[in-house]
This record gives structure tokens, sequence and C-alpha cells, in this order.
């Protein structure tokens, strides 16, 4: 097994044993750390395949945005420290099931789809460097993104509006 | 005199390869073999600058409030460092009953890990440089907004009231600045065209873009200074740790070589931050050049790129640890409102002037 291989296992053990012991631990500020490690597994898988620029965005976004918010609202919860419950069977069963149909449906697109052989050329090989993601984000041609780009940010922008006006304070007159 | 001049550590670096090649065939043995060199190397590099460091703050700290600071311990004081690093050496690594151990012990190796993560694409020298990503300003600030979850890690699961607190104000703090931290480095970004550290440097080989840039590149400059001081959680900025409300935020718990991780990620931030204005803003390792003047950039030329660097680094570390005998402790609300009222703002303005100034080429 050559080294590259043996760090591509090493990354896949971390991505997957960190979302086992994130749904398993009973505890939820800890479930928190493993979640952090899984998603930072992630990042590090797009390291490996020499996708800096989508790894340090999943970085900052993931691991600097959504984990940080997850574990701000673990401190606002009453008895975080505390272990929960055990879940109740039907939910336990049901949630199993619905894993089981989503590796289902992951190994069928997996199967279904055509990887290139190492060695062979693409079609339009393009190299995922920062210029080329954002001269491709801003493309108005047939390929570009520039539409969901901008509902994305229409739809951040509602969301940041939203935000100030369930937080804003109203004076009161006295 | 020429070959001494365009001399660059990267000549070393294949010779030590080469060599290395011939004394281990194999290739999996040689990349670890030179992975752990190079990670030995860093290692001792930081450790010896943290200690570096932290005299250098009781000098500075012991001169601004005109004192004479340690002077017994080794010739000038200079080995005080050392005997506090036994100290903390040999007292017990103390883990209180109520917190959760598993946590508690994790939270300083995270926090440790963070900082040493960014310390990777810094470039010391001409052709010194661990890792030529070509994202480096934003591999840096994504790896150092981690560390707030360290900090968050070890305020919550000491189980005490004052790290918690300390904890909750870092999460504030540190996501906050970070959009100013962020949006300072985008206007350099947007004059050079590259987030790679080493074209950065290289776009400064006419002058600095601190120099190049007229008054936005300034005051980008100064919201990074600020922002990365909060960013750091130094003081001014320092109330997560806040001794006299705190008791010393998110590390009360924390003794032994667990509380001397926090203090020396705490140096290596330092280091980084300050390295990264030096490389953003003051050239990195290129010589101060004035473009046109072939003669004085020939003199320059002779000091060797590693002084550059280092003076300009420790210049402005100088200037944060004058920071913090020179302004009282913000509370939090001003902290908050300096930020989000002020700084932001002010820098989204900014970025747009420098949009403009790079369109229309005003620079130099």
């Amino acid at each position: 097994m050559s080294a590259s291989s043996v760090i591509f296992y090493i990354i896949a053990a971390v991505i997957i044993g960190g979302g086992i012991l994130a749904i398993t631990s009973r505890k939820i500020f800890r479930a928190a750390v493993y979640l952090l490690f899984s998603l930072l597994g992630i990042a590090a898988l797009y390291f490996y395949l020499n996708y800096e620029f989508i790894a340090a965005v999943q970085i900052v976004v993931y691991v600097g945005g959504i984990v940080v918010l997850i574990i701000f609202s673990i401190f606002l919860t009453h008895a975080s420290g505390d272990e929960m419950k055990r879940p109740v069977l039907w939910r336990a069963v049901f949630s199993g099931l619905a894993t089981v149909f989503a590796a289902a449906l992951t190994y069928l697109f997996i199967t279904d789809h055509n990887f290139v052989p190492v060695g062979y050329a693409l079609d339009h090989p393009v190299a995922p460097s920062v210029k080329n993601i954002g001269l491709q984000m801003l493309s108005t041609t047939e390929h570009g993104y520039i539409l969901p780009f901008e509902v994305v940010s229409m739809l951040l922008l509602a969301a940041l509006i939203g935000c100030i006006v369930i937080a804003i304070k109203i004076k009161t007159k006295e | 005199m020429k070959t001494l001049l365009s001399y660059s550590f990267s000549s070393l670096a294949t010779h030590m390869h080469s060599w290395l090649k011939n004394v281990i065939a194999n290739d999996l043995l040689l990349t670890i073999t030179e992975l752990v060199i190079i990670g030995v190397c860093l290692l001792v590099f930081l450790i010896l600058l943290a200690f570096f460091l932290g005299y250098m703050e009781r000098k500075v700290a012991a001169f601004m409030e005109l004192r004479l600071g340690p002077n017994r311990v080794g010739p000038k004081g200079t080995l005080q460092i050392v005997a506090d690093t036994v100290k903390l050496l040999f007292k017990e690594g103390f883990t209180p009953d109520a917190a959760d151990k598993f946590l508690f012990n994790l939270a300083p190796g995270i926090i440790i890990t963070t900082a040493l993560l960014a310390v990777a694409p810094i470039a010391y020298a001409k052709g010194f440089q661990l890792w030529d990503i070509n994202i480096g300003v934003l591999y840096i600030s994504s790896v150092s907004s981690m560390a707030v979850i360290g900090i968050l890690m070890a305020g919550w699961s000491s189980s005490n009231k004052y790290s918690l607190i300390g904890a909750m104000r870092c999460g504030a703090q540190i996501v906050s600045y970070e959009l100013s931290i962020g949006l300072s480095l985008i206007s350099i970004v947007v004059l050079t065209g590259s987030l790679s550290l080493n074209d950065i440097v290289e776009s400064q080989a006419n002058g600095w873009w601190i120099f190049k840039g007229h008054i936005p590149v300034l005051i980008s400059f100064v919201i990074f200074v600020v922002a990365s001081t909060a960013e750091i959680n130094r003081a001014p900025f320092d109330l997560v740790e806040a001794d006299q409300e705190l008791t010393g935020g998110f590390n009360t718990e924390y003794a032994g070589m667990k509380f001397a991780m926090f203090l020396m990620a705490e140096y290596i931030n330092l280091f980084v931050v300050s390295a990264v204005a030096a490389t953003i803003f003051l050239g990195g390792w290129m010589p101060f050049h004035i473009g046109g003047l072939t003669g004085f950039n020939h003199i320059m030329d002779y000091i060797p790129s590693s002084i550059w660097f280092f003076g300009k680094t420790l210049f402005i570390i100088f200037i944060i640890m004058q920071f913090r005998w020179t302004f009282p402790r913000l509370r939090i609300d001003q902290l908050l409102n300096l930020e989000w009222k002020y700084l932001l703002p002010i820098s989204m303005v900014n970025v747009l002037l420098v949009t403009l100034m790079a369109i229309m080429g005003w620079h130099f």
C-alpha cells in the first residue's frame, strides 16, 4: 500500500469515526466536538485531492462558523453537561432505516457514475484554482453560476435582515 | 558577490533532499524522515521564539512602567523564562473533579494545534517556506478561526462559571473580529491578484504595499493590527482572561504544562499575526526598495532577507506589546460596538476604495 492510500484511509477513518461517535455520544457537547473532527476530516480530504480553496472554505464555513454556532446554542441549553436519555426504540429504528436508504442511494450514484481512470485525459480539464472558481462563479455563459450565486446572495441578505428584525429592540415610550 | 545576493535557502533544501535520498532508499521512509526533521526544527524554533517573546514582553512591560524587569536569573535576566518553564514542568497537572475530563485535556491540544497549523505557510526568508500553498492568506485566516473552538471547549469543560463567561466572551469576540481581519486582508489580495503569500511578497519588489497603496492600505493596516490584537485576545481586548473580574477566564482551572501550552499558543499566535502583517503590508522578506532607484535597492539587497522578515515581525510585535500598557481594557459592549459600528463599516468602504484604486491603476 502506498503512502498516499495510507493517508487516505486515515482521513476516511477520522471522518467515519467522528460521524459515528457524534451520533452515538450521549453528552451533547462531546457530540459537537466529534462532529468537528468529522468536518475537519472532510477538509483534510479536500487537501488530499488538492482542492485547497474548497478545503479552506470548508474550514471557514463549517468549523469556524457552523460548529461554533452549534456550541453556542449548546451553551444556552439547560444542563448541557448531563448525559441525555436513551432514544426511544422506534426513533432509533427509523433513523437506522433512513441511514440504510441514504447509504444505498449513495452506493447507487457511485456505481452509476463513470469515473475516469487515472492517467486518462478529461474532455475539458479545468484546474480548481481560485481564479477559475471565481471566473466560473460570475460567468454568464452556458455553464456559469451567476444566477445561483445571485439567488443565494439574495437569500443570505433576507436572512440577515430577518436576524436584525428579530433582534432589534423597539424603544418603548415612558 | 552576485551569488551571495541571489542565494536562497532552496538550494540548501535541495542538497539535504538529495543527500537523504542517497541514504534512505524507501520513498515512504524518506518522506516521513523529512517530515520529522522539519517538524523538530519548527518546534525547536517556536519554543525558542516563545521564550524570547516571553522575555521581550516582560522587558517591554518593565520599560513602559519604569521598572527593570527580570534581572536576576542569568545575564540581564535572560534565563528567567527558562526558570519559569521548569517551574511549570514540576507543577501538578490538575484536573477539577466536576470537569469533563476528556474535553478538559483535549482543549490545550486543540489550541496549540491550530496555532501550529497557521505557522505552515509563512515565508521566513527568500526561498525559505515550509508550504508554498497557493491560498496562503485564506488558509491562515481559516485555520486561525478554529482557535475559538479550543477556547470554548476549555471554558465549558472546566465547569467553572468564570471560565464559561470567559469562553462566551471569547466566542463573541473572535467571531466578530474575524470579519475585519478578512476584509483588511482582502484589500491587499485585490491589489496583488493572488492569495499566495509568495506572490504577495514578490509583488512588493518595487515598494511595500503600505507605501504603494496610499491611505486606503494604511487604513487596512491599522484595522488589521487592531483586529488581530483582539483575535489573539491580548490587552486591551483581553476580557477573555480579565484577571480582575474572571480570575483568568477560560484558563482558570489549568495548571502546569497544560497552562504552559495555552501560554505558548498565545505567543505563537502573536508571532503569526505579526508575521502576516509584515508579509502582507510591509513586504515580508523583501528588502526596502523604491521603484526606479537601482543603486539604493542594491545597497538594501546586501541585508539578508531573513533579517528583514524578522525585523519587521518584531517591530509589529513590539507595537502590539506596547498596546497592552497603553490602553485600558474594553467592556464587552464597547468591544462589540468597536467592531460592528466602527471597524466593519470602515473596512467595507475601504475595500471598495481599494478595488476602485486597483481597477483605475492609481497605485504605484
